[in-house]
């Protein structure tokens, strides 16, 4: 075991390394945007003393490196500045939209990695049947479709026509948790619709890859049922690819969630980070950044040592 | 008169099809076969001969791509060509049970040993989980592995391969078959670890008087273990007889050609006798490492020009590691590597043009060592334009010498793919790229053991009349001490790394051997049914069963 606790702090300091780098590219992909932000808040109107004085004021008249290091050294210790709109502190902007956000995910991910695990199971159980057919067809059709349009299909079979869900994902603080599931079904069953056929293809893919090992030969010849072959002798041995998907598609889950959060209205850090974009609020837009990009580091990192966990060759060493 | 024994398993005119080019061809073409209770019968035949898929076929089973097309296979009165899946299932590690040609490949890896021997009598409600692993243990006691009580608690990963076919056999016996179908169940293993698990199978079968199909290519193994042996050609019966008679007067050619491979033997050739020769290759006190892990330990030895030196020993005991430190694909820790007499760079990247095309490889496994989407005139172009500097007319004249030399017909072969090709065409098409550099020293790397016994004595044959045509120079690396006989002229033992024994074939062959050559000697199977028998008396176990008892 202690091999694999010294390779699961090895990743974690890659991913240390890798988000110190993505930290540089989005600082200066951020500066690199044309337009002066001091200008951009004080309107055309305002004089040059005035831009001068804010720019002063924000620190943007020092060099940019200086204001790299600064800026990192806030965000290591979670300070992130204030936004250049409304003066509040970054943190507390993003805190509870990042809650909001990742409430929809995991509310997304409890329904779908299950669904499409299990779907996935059966279908490479009923290979090339009328049902696997049509388990794909059914899943494609999902991924294909542009979200918004999902979206806006489900609002208007479940929402506008039968009125079993409301349109929008509206949060009050004092709603009771079966309320907050029942606002954000749609939402997450968008995201669900999207994520799911991914999954089940690729459980699909690893069971079926393995059904011509010997080793499952030997199950059939042991006289093990079909289902048993799959679940017991294949499974086991197609982790490491169905968790990485699962990876990919949670931290897509995450960061992707942009355009549902639109049509639904929903109060998450993607809208937050629309708004701040269009307003050329740079804080913000950096830390979302650098917290997208933490996520899919820690995600993979997790996928990683889930796979490890899951090859017998690792866990039990010679 | 013995009363006639009660028939357990009979086959009629059974026909196998498989899938291939969009179409169903017929492979196995009406084959009978009868078997009684506790009687081993032996198929042997050369591969695409239909031994295993007719061995799959008496559980009712086809491989996917193949289907069971006509006859009947009968069952102890069950007929399985009509009976439901479900019931061939239950059929299945409970009557008839499989044991497959590769233990670590048909163990899942992801489960302990003894969960996966368990699992049909526990599915069958034979045992329950405790009484299943406190049989299962037993059975490892009988078939002598070492630890019983423990090594199910292991991984497939964590046991050795002799082990796992043990264990394997242990697996098939788990709810008392009447049938077991040994499907080359020692031909992945080293000689020595052969006889082991060759007596534990024997013993098992005869102590429960289970029945067996005993699949293999190796016609000394089939004498130890069969009552009747079957021969079988291209899907079709040639011939069926017990095995004394079938060992001491076959009556079909086909049979009889197969008898004889083994005798094909070569004058053994001396050392130059001038005191100025100088080897063609020399290894000088060479270490090498993998990592921290020490691989090869002082090894040293000659090859002089035109001779055979076969390098022989266990998997793991350093052969071809050696090979990989004379051609510099490995450099060596310590020692050096002379050509002519003249020391040779470590690593090939510093070695000359010259110096690595005077020494080329011939691999084991044709399939894999011959690029598949490569044309024939190309595998073998390629090193007569890189080393020759050949063009044009040039070198298509000489990639045509080169395929006269391997006897294969230029005009039929020089456009075509390696897929479509026979395993030892393939082969073949490996010795032409390796002479098509011209070189004066070439290494074998098990290059027969992937072939057919009738195949592999043409390869032998023709490496043979290329030495003597070329003054080649071999160093032939192999475990199969029947072909070192038939070509070798002098023999390096090796074992963990260290020569040792060595010297010219004859005096090998003959005793007082070194421990560990005596040990490798003795383990090969001769085609005497009683030579296991004898053998294991020799050495002072003469059951497992009785050892195991103690």
């Amino acid at each position: 075991m202690g091999d694999i606790l010294q390779l699961v702090l090895k990743r974690l300091g890659l991913g240390v390394v890798t988000l110190f780098v993505i930290s540089i590219l989005i600082f200066f992909a951020v500066e690199l945007l044309p337009g002066d932000i001091a200008q951009a808040v004080l309107g055309q109107a305002a004089t040059p003393e005035t831009v001068a004085a804010l720019r002063e004021k924000m620190g943007l008249d020092q060099p940019a490196i200086l204001r790299y290091f600064q800026w990192l050294g806030g965000a290591v210790t979670g300070d992130f500045g204030v936004s250049l709109i409304s003066g509040e502190r970054v943190s507390t902007a993003i805190s509870d939209r990042f809650v909001n956000t990742l409430f929809l995910a995991c509310y997304a991910a409890v329904i779908a990695v299950p669904i499409s695990i299990i779907l996935g199971v059966i279908v490479a159980l009923l290979r090339n049947t009328l049902f696997d057919r049509v388990a794909n067809v059914v899943t494609l059709t999902s991924i294909s479709s542009p979200e918004f349009f999902l979206g806006y299909i489900l609002i208007l079979y479940l929402a506008v026509k039968t009125n079993y869900f409301p349109a929008i994902a509206s949060l009050s603080s004092d709603m009771s948790f079966g309320e907050l599931l029942h606002r954000t079904f749609l939402p997450a069953l968008t995201l669900v619709l999207v994520v799911t056929a991914h999954m089940m293809r690729m459980t699909r893919a690893a069971i079926i890859n393995l059904l011509a090992s010997p080793y499952i030969e030997m199950a059939r010849l042991k006289g093990v049922p079909a289902w048993k072959v799959i679940v017991k002798h294949a499974l086991p041995n197609a982790w490491a690819p169905i968790i990485n998907v699962v990876a990919l598609n949670l931290a897509y889950l995450i960061t992707g969630v942009v355009l549902v959060e639109v049509v639904f209205v929903y109060p998450g850090i993607g809208q937050l980070l629309v708004d701040a974009v269009s307003k050329r609020d740079f804080p913000i837009v950096q830390a979302c950044c650098l917290i997208f990009a933490a996520t899919f580091i820690l995600l993979n990192l997790a996928a990683d040592v889930g796979s490890i966990l899951t090859n017998p060759r690792l866990r039990h060493p010679k | 008169m013995v009363p006639r024994k009660e028939v357990l398993l009979e086959v009629k005119d059974l026909r196998i099809e498989g899938y291939s080019d969009e179409q169903w061809v017929e492979i196995v073409h009406g084959v009978d076969l009868t078997l009684h209770k506790g009687e081993v019968l032996g198929l042997i035949g050369e591969s695409g001969a239909g031994k295993s898929t007719i061995g799959l076929a008496s559980m009712g089973f086809a491989r996917d791509g193949c289907r069971i097309s006509g006859g009947s296979i009968e069952f102890d009165g069950m007929e399985l060509t009509t009976t439901p899946e479900s019931d061939l299932r239950a059929l299945r590690g409970s009557r008839i049970a499989y044991v497959a040609q590769s233990a670590a490949a048909s163990f899942n890896p992801a489960h302990r040993i003894i969960d996966q021997h368990t699992e049909a009598p526990i599915q069958y409600r034979i045992q329950k989980r405790v009484e299943a692993q406190e049989d299962a243990m037993e059975l490892y006691h009988r078939l002598r592995l070492p630890n019983p009580n423990e090594i199910g608690f292991r991984y497939p990963h964590q046991v050795s391969g002799g082990q796992l076919q043990r264990a394997m056999t242990a697996m098939a016996m788990a709810c008392r078959p009447d049938l077991i179908i040994f499907d080359e169940p020692t031909t992945a293993l080293d000689v020595t670890t052969q006889i082991e698990v060759l007596a534990a199978i024997r013993d098992i079968v005869d102590q429960f008087n289970t029945a067996a199909i005993y699949i293999t290519h190796d016609l000394a193994v089939v004498a130890q273990m069969a009552d009747t042996i079957k021969v079988l050609l291209k899907g079709e019966e040639v011939e069926e007889a017990p095995t004394e008679q079938m060992l001491d007067s076959p009556s079909e050619d086909y049979t009889k050609s197969l008898w004889a491979v083994r005798s094909f033997k070569r004058p053994q050739k001396d050392r130059p006798a001038a005191a100025d020769a100088v080897p063609i290759v020399s290894v000088k006190n060479v270490d090498a490492a993998y990592g921290k892990i020490q691989v090869l330990d002082d090894v040293s030895f000659d090859i002089y020009a035109g001779m055979t030196v076969a390098v022989v020993g266990e998997s793991g005991s350093g052969k071809s590691t050696t090979a990989r430190c004379i051609t510099g694909l490995l450099p060596p820790t310590k020692g050096e590597i002379l050509f002519n007499g003249e020391s040779l760079p470590p690593r090939y990247q510093d070695r000359s043009k010259d110096q690595l095309r005077q020494a080329q490889m011939i691999y084991q496994m044709a399939d894999t060592a011959l690029n598949p989407k490569i044309r024939i005139s190309e595998i073998i172009g390629r090193p007569a334009q890189f080393y020759g500097n050949l063009h044009g007319a040039e070198l298509k004249n000489r990639v045509d010498e080169l395929l006269d030399l391997i006897e294969l017909d230029p005009a039929k072969f020089y456009n075509r793919f390696p897929p479509e090709l026979s395993g030892g065409q393939k082969q073949r098409i490996g010795i032409a790229r390796a002479l098509a550099a011209e070189p004066s020293f070439i290494i074998c790397d098990e290059v027969t053991s992937a072939l057919d016994q009738l195949v592999a004595e043409g390869i032998l044959k023709l490496l043979d009349k290329l030495q003597e045509d070329l003054n080649l120079a071999y160093m032939f690396i192999t475990h199969d001490l029947a072909t070192v006989r038939s070509i070798a002229d002098e023999v390096v033992v090796m074992q963990k790394g260290k020569v040792v024994e060595q010297g010219p074939k004859d005096k090998m062959f003959t005793p007082p051997h070194h421990p560990y050559t005596d040990l490798l000697l003795s383990s090969v199977p001769e085609m005497d049914p009683n030579w296991l028998t004898t053998l294991l008396e020799e050495r002072g176990t003469d059951s497992i069963g009785e050892a195991a008892k103690v």
